[in-house]
């Protein structure tokens, strides 16, 4: 990140801090304004002169000082906004946005009423220009001025006796950290004094009992060594003392505590923290005519909606392309290559604005370099963790989404996919496993790949354990895939014993909900002895859904995809009847409880073993239901549109969207649906679900 | 040893992406949040090295994170640095007061932040 984009990130942040502080001047002006208005109005400025600062902005972050002065006393209530104060406190707020445009260019002149707006300011806040707090905060004596005299008696060592009070462990500060920092300077010898530390039967442990005496040798820099101690000052009794050569010590180790404990005579009070001094001032821009790079700023819910429309666009043209060639047109008609033109247009706007949206994974993808590398020190096992495709972008709604989820499965490649290192040299592999996480675009989808080098999965081992908990019957056939799928099944855990790494009473159940509440998929591959591969597959925007189109009634409604499992026509004797109104389907074996979507969405009630209907096996919070339909028309994405702004929450019903025929078809909540189907409250609960079409 | 994460709670935009560069570039990761509830959020979250805050911030202060924090079940000993403009003794005590470890006072110096991080959380030690 260069100096100049953080000025651009300054300058635009400015302007939005001026607007929020020129809307909320303009309620006080009304007399609509409570103290969250003057909070605001003080924070606006408080901000433009913190970040002025950084970049040496001298005269902004002097006006804005006086400003902030007054408007912090109207915000103790020690200042009444009568008309004059209202005035000046206005004025101000247009000569700071003056103030802030004119450092973009280095040269450009404080504005002319700035002067006499600072005299006024102080006069409001009773103080004169001179003794104003600004000093005392920006200008600050450098460290070097404050070095003592090194041409003196050379400093041959420092003895440091130091007895931290109980405060010091409860502000974060640790004397270990402090004699580490103490190393760093020289050599050091380290002796703990316990003489101190009661017994254990008048043991209080919010009392601190240890004090430490230290020597250290190779520094003569007085200073280095009290910053080191900056912050624990009044958090401990301590005592510095530079021993120089040819003298002898003047101190030594026998130091009563009493002694210790008079008020640092070798710290002034007044000493300032190294800290303070100014930045170093950024590079300016060479030539006052520089152009000044403009970012745009926009409404999320601006961007959300051109989506959208989008989306119908290219949904349109697939419209019309079907009806073109179900006319008979040949296809190199001239008609036919405008429209091949057009969807070409309308892809490239898509992509255009879902970039406004995107962002690159490589943020993601470095934190989750941390999660394997604390995984593989919590294991003991050594993990070298490759990324590929950092570039790739993605939604960044996902993007947020998406790092609890992969953590997980990153520590579960470690923990239960990379071989401990013995066994990985004795299968002839090398010592250190790989975790490689890659990003890619690949069709219109997002897909992200955890794959590591170690042992694969065990199938038998997963389908043994699957009939142990009783998610699948011992005489199931199940494909390769399928028994992979069992990993994601709720309470499902293959490690022989709980690690205290990914064994958390979580599983990948939860990893598998985040994946399909985002519209994607997860898949696993596995070869043994050579590794497991999870790819995980995402819709590049959440605006936009793949579903199944399915008819229900005189309805159109909409599956999404990702929950779908497999569509099946089953024979009459494959659905029972368990109570009244109760059906299951019979799935190899498994029994499915069925949810007829006819019924539920209070329309017909056909009968589920009619041998035209159709089941389809969804797969959602943790359980899979066949949700029973008429038939199903197509599979394509559509645009979502929500219905909770227009029409309100419906159990049931995720939202809506436009059909290519202008119709209207409402996306099913196929959580929900399987939360029905599993609290056995699905037949009383048609009227929640009656909908006027 | 692991890079040291660091939570970086400020209200300006300015200052967070100033502060999380410094950071980068001084070898620690960071995370940042806007405001000090959305601080004290993270912060339960996930483990963090050390926290830097400003004070000086809407929904809640850095005098709220501080204590928020410090209240928490076994969150002594994370180092809190308080970033601000600030600089009195009054201000300084207060935020003692609260657990504070240290402070920096704003403009600060890259090359100190980086130092007075790798002293509160022992990174780099020798």
């Amino acid at each position: 990140m260069s100096m100049d984009s953080l000025r651009e990130t300054f300058f635009a942040e400015c302007e939005d801090l001026i607007e929020s502080l020129t809307e909320n001047l303009e309620l006080v002006a009304s007399h609509e304004w409570d103290t969250e208005t003057i909070n605001a109005i003080f924070r606006a400025v408080h901000s433009i002169k913190g970040a002025a600062g950084a970049f040496g902005f001298n005269d902004l972050v002097d006006f804005a000082h006086h400003y902030e002065t007054t408007l912090d006393l109207i915000r103790s209530d020690k200042l009444d906004i009568s008309g004059d104060v209202l005035r000046v406190i206005v004025r101000s707020a247009d000569n700071l946005a003056e103030l802030v445009d004119g450092s973009r260019i280095e040269g450009t002149p404080v504005p002319e009423a700035t002067h006499g707006l600072i005299d006024e300011l102080v006069q409001l806040s009773g103080a004169t220009p001179d003794e104003g707090a600004v000093e005392e905060e920006f200008v600050f004596t450098p460290v070097a001025a404050l070095s003592i005299d090194i041409d003196a008696d050379p400093i041959e060592r420092f003895e440091i006796a130091l007895m931290p009070h109980a405060s010091l462990y409860l502000s974060g500060n640790d004397p270990l950290r402090l004699i580490s920092g103490l190393e760093k300077l020289g050599k050091i010898h380290v002796e703990c004094v316990t003489e101190d530390v009661p017994d254990l039967d008048t043991f209080n442990f919010d009392e601190s009992h240890l004090s430490w005496r230290l020597t250290l040798e190779g520094t003569n820099d007085e200073d280095a060594v009290r910053e080191i101690f900056q912050f624990v000052e009044g958090h401990c009794d301590i005592q510095i003392d530079p021993i120089f050569a040819d003298k002898p010590a003047e101190m030594h180790a026998e130091i009563p505590a009493a002694d210790l404990a008079e008020p640092e005579p070798s710290i002034p009070d007044d000493k300032p923290v190294a800290v303070s001094q100014p930045a170093q001032r950024p590079p300016k821009p060479s030539g006052a005519t520089q152009a000044v790079q403009s970012t745009l700023r926009v409404d999320p819910e601006r961007v959300d909606r051109l989506i959208n429309s989008v989306g119908e666009l290219i949904i349109n043209h697939a419209v019309i392309d079907r009806n073109l060639k179900e006319s008979g047109l040949v296809s190199n008609s001239e008609i036919t290559t405008a429209l091949d033109d057009y969807g070409t247009l309308a892809r490239e706007i898509q992509e255009g604005v879902m970039a406004i949206r995107a962002q690159p994974v490589k943020s993601l993808f470095q934190r989750m370099g941390r999660v394997v590398r604390e995984a593989g020190e919590a294991t003991g096992k050594s993990v070298s963790f490759i990324t590929e495709g950092e570039t790739t972008e993605i939604d960044k709604t996902m993007l947020e989404r998406l790092a609890d989820p992969l953590t997980h499965m990153l520590r579960n490649a470690v923990d239960h996919g990379i071989e401990d290192p013995a066994r990985r040299e004795d299968a002839g592999k090398a010592v250190e496993g790989i975790v490689r996480l890659s990003a890619a675009h690949r069709s219109g989808h997002v897909v992200i790949e955890i794959t590591d080098d170690g042992a694969g999965l065990n199938r038998e081992k997963l389908f043994d354990k699957a009939v142990e908990k009783g998610i699948v019957t011992a005489d199931a056939k199940l494909s390769e895939p399928e028994i992979y799928n069992l990993l994601f099944a709720p309470g499902f855990s293959t490690a022989e014993s709980v690690t205290n790494l990914s064994g958390r009473g979580v599983g990948m159940d939860v990893v598998k909900t985040a994946i399909t509440s985002l519209g994607g998929k997860v898949a696993i591959t596995s070869s043994p002895g050579n590794g497991s591969t999870f790819t995980i597959s995402l819709p590049l925007t959440l605006a936009v859904l793949d579903g199944m189109i399915v008819e229900v009634g005189a309805e159109t409604m909409v599956l999404p995809l990702s929950s779908i499992v497999e569509t099946i026509r089953p024979a009459a004797s494959d659905i029972q009847e368990v109570t009244p109104g109760e059906w299951v389907l019979s799935v190899r074996g498994t029994f499915v409880p069925v949810v007829n979507l006819n019924a539920l969405m209070g329309l017909d009630q056909p009968n589920d073993t009619d041998s035209n209907r159709v089941f389809v096996l969804i797969d959602a919070n943790d359980a899979t239901i066949a949700v029973s339909v008429d038939a199903i028309q197509d599979q394509r994405q559509v645009v979502i549109k929500s219905l909770k702004g227009n029409y309100g929450a419906i159990t049931g019903i995720a939202a809506a969207t436009i059909l290519g025929d202008g119709n209207i078809a409402l996306i099913v909540d196929t959580e929900a649906l399987s939360g029905l189907a599993a609290s056995r409250r699905f037949s009383q609960s048609h009227e929640h679900l009656e909908l006027q079409f | 040893m692991s890079e040291k994460t660091v939570l970086v709670i400020d209200d300006s935009r300015t200052i967070r992406r100033l502060v999380s560069q410094t950071l980068t570039d001084g070898g620690f990761a960071s995370v940042t949040a806007e405001d000090g509830a959305l601080g004290v959020e993270a912060f339960q979250k996930e483990r963090f090295d050390a926290v830097i805050t400003d004070i000086n911030m809407p929904n809640l202060d850095g005098f709220g994170v501080l204590e928020a924090i410090r209240t928490g079940p076994s969150n002594r000993k994370v180092p809190i640095l308080v970033l601000t403009t600030e600089s009195s003794q009054e201000f300084k005590d207060k935020a003692r007061g609260l657990g504070a470890t240290g402070w920096i006072v704003k403009p600060f110096d890259d090359k100190q932040l980086i130092e007075i991080l790798n002293l509160v959380t022992g990174a780099n030690a020798a």
